[in-house]
């Protein structure tokens, strides 16, 4: 059976997940219905609000070896066509797409006239629903809107509760990562009687300097400084953000939606964001990259996961893996794993044990032909194909050493070569066991050391 | 109208920027790595192509130069299929690196010295030979603060790099620009000197390197052989006397080695209608990379094997022909390889205008004592006579002799003369 892949985000329905986020993708009606005829859920318009000016050279880049934009910054403010014409074009598509999730993001001066103003103005547009955006980090900061708000959190709850006391439709809050916990203003959205959360927005960031002409990226005139921070790096700050508004028992206990983004690339980051708690899920480096088109693999690659699992609807396993969720001193202290090298498909490019060796624990041998413990190096009168692939030694794991950091798991090259395979484990404990049951243990390197023996835990 | 290409030009156009960023990018940087255990001279290759991903491509040139003063010629000639790349980790999943390709990209960027003559020790070494052997051992003396004099015969620097690789793996240019890196460094090059007494030189100099390489091919002592042109001649005539190259319309090529092989490729190239090579015994044992093999049959080159010449054809002093008997193989010989033995009354002709040989090279006569031919060395490259080294095709006795391991030869020989003139 093909897996439903419809929500109800707080109301607002949509035949899929996936939901462009408010940014330059969402600029206008003619972009936002190209969208929508690629197949996209919903869309959260580009943030309306009061007149701005953008500058030219806006974006900045992190390239990774051969990856181009694995991490996008941009100093673009908010939608800088005028209100009347955003206004228009967005009840324009909300009649030719019923059927799609259109949010309209806002921002305006920090006044209750303002925003109940902005609010009736979307909602006469027919939109399903109003995100605030509470992160902007640049530009609209320093006139006291977009992260100024989102940082403090008496300020987040104040403004939602002036919002929702007009307002009609879902009040979705969004939430800017540049703070120190994100719990903090998350909770004062739900205590300003938000609907929702939306989860990340940008972070503060400089993309890098120029080594010809010592200028900040991008740059402006000369000068830089800096901007919001998206893309695929930053998808795990998005996910460990999201796993702890998700998470909170306030949240949770209100069944407050949670829209995630934050570099969803694929239909596999998707899954996991929804997989730690989000009800919607979105997109936009990655459009900014390639174009609308992406829809198709993210819906399709979606379905295809859930029939293969089994998992008829985005309900069935959103928030699965929050019960996976631990504080560290939780952890089983007592569960252990050791590395272990697959010489079937091993390559032998040793760089599993120059990272052990160098940076690790030292646990990595290299094995010769011979099955002798050898040295790195050869003999520089040999040479050719054929000596260089006999006489190459195999690198090994002394499992007995081996601490099971999985430095040289993720260090491997070849899929499955290097698995990290269970150890019979000691009676299990936890640090906070240990804190209540023997305090001394985590006070006294003494007591640690007597512990240690007890159960034969050896360090080297 | 199409650009006209010259049908002997380099074959591998030399990679993009972003080629080399996307290869350079692909390498996993392995540790220990057995890329530069297969080199010969053992350039350090994935610190090299890593400098090429970062953008420090001087830093990339100087590691390869470090290892191999003829790093541009290497990168062309190499047989990288045997060597680095034939031992790249990512062979078993995908495709080796382009090594070779990322090496030429390196020093193609190279437009400045980047080393200088060390400091002056006052010792002077006499260099036979401007080949890559040669070349090496002169460039590492000189670094080393020795005085070199190289002594070419010919007009040009570089040996088979200049004279007898063909322009489709490495055009002139290449060799003659390395060499003049090298003399810049500090050997005084002498050109049109025939050097007959190698003892001689120990007169006026404090010690001597030979890399004279090997001589012009050998005879096949059939009659009519005057009319048989030498090989290496003909690759010669491609490369710097171009006008003066004749290409018949049906050509024999008679071997099946490498540069057999390359002349077969100029012939076809240069608008032979039909190229044949013979060889005496068959596929399984001729000597030519198995990639070359490849290549010359994809240029549309035939094959006789088990083909012996055993006399040429003419009518009124026009070449018509090869005459050539049908070869059985018999028991292996020395070499491993198994001979080929005349069948009987299996005469047959091959039609010909033109008929190259390229069966191997003529050894050396000298002064220092030769093995088969080939100059003998002990573990630190000196010869028979104390104080004179040798290195390169000359001393290759056993195995592929290869610009490569020529280089390697000349760069340890050099370390060996720096220690015996320093009296360690």
């Amino acid at each position: 059976m093909k897996p439903d892949l419809r929500i109800d985000f707080a109301g607002i329905r949509s035949p899929n997940p996936f939901w462009l986020a408010s940014a330059p993708p969402t600029n206008s009606g003619r972009q936002i219905h190209r969208a929508f005829e690629e197949g996209w859920g919903g869309a959260v318009w580009k943030t309306i609000g009061p007149p701005v000016l953008n500058v030219s050279n806006r974006y900045g880049a992190w390239h990774y070896g051969d990856q181009r934009m694995v991490g996008l910054n941009n100093v673009e403010l908010i939608s800088d066509r005028p209100l009347d014409v955003n206004l228009r074009e967005i009840a324009e598509v909300k009649r030719a797409w019923p059927d799609r999730a259109l949010i309209v993001s806002a921002m305006v001066e920090s006044t209750p006239d303002a925003w109940r103003e902005i609010v009736h103005q979307i909602e006469d547009t027919g939109a399903d629903g109003i995100e605030l955006n509470y992160g902007c980090p640049h530009g609209m900061s320093e006139r006291g809107m977009g992260s100024a708000v989102g940082q403090v959190p008496e300020y987040c709850e104040q403004i939602t509760g002036w919002v929702k006391s007009v307002a009609h439709v879902p009040v979705i809050v969004k939430l800017t990562p540049n703070i120190t916990n994100i719990v903090g203003p998350a909770r004062a959205a739900l205590a300003g009687g938000a609907d929702a959360i939306s989860l990340i927005n940008t972070i503060n960031s400089i993309t890098g300097v120029d080594l010809d002409t010592f200028e900040i990226s991008p740059s402006i005139g000369g000068m830089g400084g800096h901007g919001g921070y998206a893309g695929p790096a930053v998808k795990p700050i998005a996910l460990n953000m999201l796993a702890a508004v998700a998470s909170d028992e306030l949240i949770r206990g209100a069944h407050l939606p949670v829209s995630g983004m934050g570099g969803v690339s694929t239909w596999r980051d998707a899954a996991e964001f929804i997989l730690l708690g989000a009800n919607s899920v979105q997109v936009c480096t990655t459009v900014m990259h390639y174009g609308y088109r992406i829809i198709e693999d993210l819906v399709d690659g979606l379905s295809n996961w859930m029939a293969c699992k089994g998992i008829p609807s985005i309900e069935e396993f959103r928030g699965r893996s929050l019960g996976r969720l631990s504080a560290f001193q939780d952890l089983d202290l007592s569960f252990s794993a050791v590395a272990r090298i697959d010489t079937a498909t091993c390559i032998k490019c040793n760089l599993c044990y120059i990272a052990c060796n160098d940076t690790a624990h030292q646990c990595i041998d290299l094995v010769g032909p011979s099955g002798d413990l050898v040295k790195p190096g050869f003999d520089v009168r040999s040479s050719g194909r054929i000596d260089a692939i006999d006489k190459r030694a195999q690198p090994v794991v002394r499992e007995g050493d081996c601490v099971g950091c999985r430095l040289c798991f993720n260090v491997c090259p070849v899929r499955n070569c290097i698995k990290m395979v269970e150890t019979p484990s000691r009676e299990a404990t936890t640090w906070s066991d240990l804190a209540t049951q023997r305090p001394e243990v985590t006070q006294n390197w003494e007591a640690m050391k007597r512990y240690r023996d007890e159960r034969g835990i050896r360090i080297h | 109208m199409p650009e006209w290409r010259d049908p002997l030009a380099e074959i591998f156009p030399p990679l993009s920027d972003h080629e080399a960023a996307v290869e350079a990018h692909r390498c996993l940087y392995c540790f220990d790595a057995p890329c530069t255990h297969a080199c010969p001279t053992h350039i350090d290759v994935p610190k090299f192509i890593k400098k090429i991903a970062t953008g420090n491509l001087l830093g990339s040139a100087r590691t390869i130069l470090e290892s191999n003063l003829v790093g541009a010629t290497c990168a062309r000639v190499c047989p990288v299929q045997e060597l680095c790349e034939g031992a790249c980790v990512l062979n078993a999943d995908e495709k080796p690196i382009a090594i070779g390709r990322l090496q030429r990209y390196a020093m193609d960027s190279l437009q400045t010295d980047l080393f200088s003559p060390g400091e002056p020790t006052g010792m002077k070494i006499a260099v036979v030979g401007s080949g890559p052997a040669s070349l090496s051992c002169a460039g590492e003396l000189a670094r080393m603060g020795h005085a070199p004099t190289i002594f070419e015969r010919r007009a040009l620097p570089g040996g088979l790099s200049t004279y007898g690789i063909i322009t489709l793996r490495e055009p002139k240019e290449v060799a003659i620009n390395e060499a003049q890196m090298i003399a810049r460094l500090g050997v005084q090059m002498v050109y049109g000197v025939e050097v007959e007494d190698f003892t001689e030189l120990l007169e006026s100099f404090d010690a001597v390197f030979l890399g004279v390489g090997l001589g012009s091919t050998p005879e096949l002592q059939i009659p009519g052989e005057e009319s048989i042109e030498d090989g290496l001649a003909f690759i010669e005539r491609s490369k710097v006397e171009r006008e003066q190259l004749h290409v018949g319309r049906k050509v024999v090529v008679i071997g099946a080695g490498n540069t057999a092989i390359d002349c077969a490729t100029i012939a076809k190239r240069l608008g032979a209608a039909s190229v044949k090579m013979v060889y005496r015994r068959s596929e399984q044992e001729m000597t030519a990379y198995a990639h070359e093999y490849e290549f010359i049959k994809k240029e549309g080159v035939e094959f006789e094997f088990l083909t012996q010449p055993v006399g040429v054809i003419s009518d009124q002093g026009q070449l018509k022909g090869l005459l050539c008997s049908k070869m059985q193989l018999g028991e292996p010989d020395s070499s491993g390889r198994r001979t080929a033995i005349k069948a009987p009354g299996s005469s047959f002709i091959i039609e010909a205008d033109q008929i190259i040989k390229a069966i191997g090279q003529k050894k050396l006569h000298s002064d220092v004592r030769t093995v088969n031919g080939f100059i003998e060395v002990n573990e630190e490259f000196e010869t028979s006579i104390v104080g004179i080294f040798a290195g390169g095709d000359c001393i290759r006795s056993r195995g592929t002799a290869s610009t490569v391991m020529a280089a390697q030869d000349g760069k340890l020989a050099a370390k060996a003369i720096d220690r015996r003139l320093r009296g360690q």
